[in-house]
C-alpha cells in the first residue's frame, strides 16, 4: 500500500480497478492544516484524466503493472497480436493501446508489453528501430543546403523527414521516442 | 567531467542572484533586530519532544526529534526573563514536499513580552517594510506579475470576513464540512496578499494548539497569518500562558494524532512547567524561503536554496 506521503508524479496507482498514472502533482498545506494532496491522473487503459485531491489519511493499491518481452507478429482487423518469446503464447492490443506506436511497428520486433493484472494494455518500443524507404523522391544535383531535408515514406506506411541524400530501398535507424532520423544502415 | 557532475555545478551557478538575494536579505533582517534590542538566541535543532501538533509530522533522530519550529525552547527562554528574542534557524518537517514546501526549511521566529498579536502584526509589517526598503523595495513588490503595494496600513482582515468575502460558505460551516482547508487553498488564498500584503487573523482554535483563545469567543484564537502575493509567509499569535489549559490542547492533540496512528509525540514537561512563569508575550515564524521567492519573483522554493533534498 502507498500512503499520501508516497505520492508524485509518475506513481501509477490503482483505482476503482483501473491502474492510473498521476501526471500531475502538487503538495498544498495551507497555515497549520492538514495538507492536500492535489493529482491529476491518467487512466493509462483508456487515456480519460481527471483531477483528485487527497489527504493524509488516503491509503493507495500499487498498480500491479509489469512489462514482458514480447515479438510483433502480425495486423489483423483493428488488433495487433505480439508473441511471448517464453511461452508462445499470443496477446492482442487493439489500436488505440498501440497508438503512435504503429508508425515503427515492423514485423518481429521485439517490444515490451506492460502488462495491467497479466492483462496485455500498452507496448514501450525500442528506443531504435531500422526501417527500409520505400517512397522517396530522387536527390535533385545542386540541392547542396547542408541541414536541408525532404519527407519520405517507410515500410510501416509512415511519413519522416530525412537528410535529401536518403533514396529509396535504403534502411534508416529512427529513434522512437523523438521519431526523428538518425542515420544511414549499411547493408 | 561526468555529465550529471557538470548539471550540477551548472545548477548550482545558475542560482547565484538568488543567493546572493537571500544571504542579504537574513542579514538585514539580523541587523533590524540587533537594532531594535532583540537577542538573537540559539536553541538545540534535535529534541526529546517536539510542539504536538496535530498535522505536524516530526523527523526522528536517534530517539529524539528534530526541531518543527524553535518554539517550545524559546519559550522557556520567555519564561526565564528574555522578554525580546529572536532566532534563524532550520526547522525539519517529515513529508512536506511541494512549490513551496522543502522538507528542511529555514524559519525566524520571535517572541516579545507584553505583546499581543495585534501589536506583534504592527511590528511583523514595520520590520518587513524596513527590510524590504533596505532590500531595494521601497514602495512595490512584483511576484508572478502581480504589482503589490507595500505602503502602510497593510490590509487586516479576519478569517470569517474573508471567508464571507471571497466564498459561499461560513468559516464554521467550512469547518463543520472538514472543508477547511480544502476551501482556504481553493477559494481565499489566492486573494490575500495580491493588492497589498494581508494579515489574515482569529483563525479557529482547532489548529492553534499553542495560542491564547479570545477571552469572549473561545473557539476563535488570537492567530493571524500573513500573506504577500498569495504566498503565506508567517504564522504568529498570543502564547498561551496557561500552563493547565496547554497541557489538556496538548493531550486533546496527542490522542486526536493516536487515534490515527500516527506518530506519537512524548509529553514535552519541562516547557509546561515553564509556562508557570511565562509573562504575557506574543511571538511569530516567518518562512525566510519564502520571503526570499517573493524578492525573486519566483514560485518554486527550489530555486531560492541551493541544494534541495533531491540533488543530495
Amino acid at each position: 500500500m502507498y500512503t499520501a506521503s508516497d505520492l508524485r508524479k509518475g506513481l501509477r496507482l490503482k483505482i476503482d480497478n483501473d491502474p492510473y498514472v498521476i501526471i500531475e502533482f502538487n503538495f498544498v498545506k495551507p497555515g497549520k492544516g492538514q495538507a492536500l494532496y492535489r493529482t491529476k491522473l491518467k487512466n493509462m487503459i483508456n487515456g480519460n484524466q481527471f483531477e483528485r485531491t487527497f489527504r493524509s489519511v488516503d491509503n493507495f493499491e500499487p498498480a500491479d503493472l509489469r512489462e514482458k518481452k514480447m515479438q510483433y507478429l502480425y495486423k489483423e482487423g483493428d488488433k495487433y497480436c505480439f508473441m511471448d518469446n517464453e511461452n508462445y503464447e499470443q496477446v492482442f492490443l487493439t489500436e488505440e493501446q498501440v497508438g503512435d506506436a504503429q508508425n515503427f511497428l515492423i514485423d518481429n520486433l521485439d517490444v515490451e508489453i506492460l502488462l495491467f493484472e497479466d492483462r496485455p494494455i500498452g507496448l514501450t518500443l525500442p528506443n531504435f528501430v531500422e526501417l527500409v524507404v520505400t517512397e522517396a523522391d530522387p536527390w535533385a544535383k545542386g540541392d547542396t543546403v547542408s541541414g536541408a531535408t525532404k519527407p519520405v515514406k517507410v515500410q510501416t506506411g509512415y511519413t519522416i523527414q530525412v537528410p535529401t541524400f536518403v533514396s529509396e530501398g535504403e534502411k534508416i535507424r529512427v529513434d522512437t521516442r523523438t521519431s526523428e532520423y538518425l542515420t544511414r544502415v549499411k547493408g | 567531467m561526468t555529465a550529471s557532475h557538470f548539471d550540477d555545478t551548472h545548477n548550482l551557478a545558475r542560482k547565484k542572484d538568488y543567493l546572493d538575494l537571500r544571504a542579504g536579505l537574513i542579514q538585514n533582517i539580523r541587523l533590524y533586530f540587533i537594532n531594535h534590542d532583540f537577542l538573537e538566541v540559539e536553541t538545540p535543532l534535535r529534541i526529546p519532544a517536539p510542539a504536538p501538533e496535530e498535522h505536524i509530522e516530526a523527523i526522528t533522530s536517534a530517539e529524539w526529534f528534530l526541531q518543527t519550529s524553535p518554539e517550545l525552547c524559546m519559550k522557556r527562554l520567555l519564561a526565564a526573563g528574555y522578554p525580546r528574542i529572536f532566532q534563524i534557524c532550520k526547522c525539519f518537517r517529515d513529508a512536506e514536499r511541494g512549490n513551496l514546501h522543502l522538507p528542511e526549511f529555514t524559519m525566524l521566529e520571535w517572541y516579545v513580552s507584553g505583546f499581543n498579536y495585534l501589536r506583534l502584526m504592527e511590528q511583523c509589517e514595520n520590520m518587513l517594510i524596513e527590510v524590504f526598503n533596505k532590500m531595494g523595495c521601497a514602495e512595490n513588490i512584483i511576484w508572478q506579475n502581480r504589482n503589490i503595494n507595500l505602503a502602510p496600513p497593510w490590509e487586516k482582515i479576519s478569517v470569517a470576513e474573508a471567508f464571507s468575502r471571497y466564498t459561499k460558505i461560513s468559516c464554521d460551516q467550512a469547518i463543520a464540512d472538514d472543508k477547511f482547508e480544502e476551501i482556504m487553498a481553493d477559494c481565499v488564498e489566492p486573494h490575500l496578499g495580491t493588492v497589498r500584503p494581508t494579515f489574515i487573523y482569529d483563525y479557529p482554535s482547532a489548529h492553534s494548539t499553542l495560542a491564547k483563545l479570545k477571552n469572549d469567543t473561545p473557539d476563535i484564537a488570537e492567530r493571524f497569518e500573513l500573506y504577500i502575493g498569495s504566498l503565506e509567509l508567517a504564522n504568529g499569535f498570543s502564547e498561551l500562558v496557561d500552563a493547565e489549559e496547554q497541557r489538556k490542547r496538548f493531550l486533546d492533540t496527542l490522542q486526536s494524532r493516536a487515534r490515527k496512528n500516527w506518530k506519537n509525540y512524548p509529553m514535552p514537561e519541562k516547557f509546561l512547567s515553564s509556562l508557570e512563569k511565562i509573562p504575557a508575550a506574543a511571538g511569530i515564524a516567518l518562512g525566510i524561503d519564502r520571503l526570499v521567492m517573493l524578492l525573486a519573483d519566483t514560485k518554486c522554493i527550489d530555486d531560492v536554496v541551493a541544494f534541495t533534498p533531491e540533488m543530495l
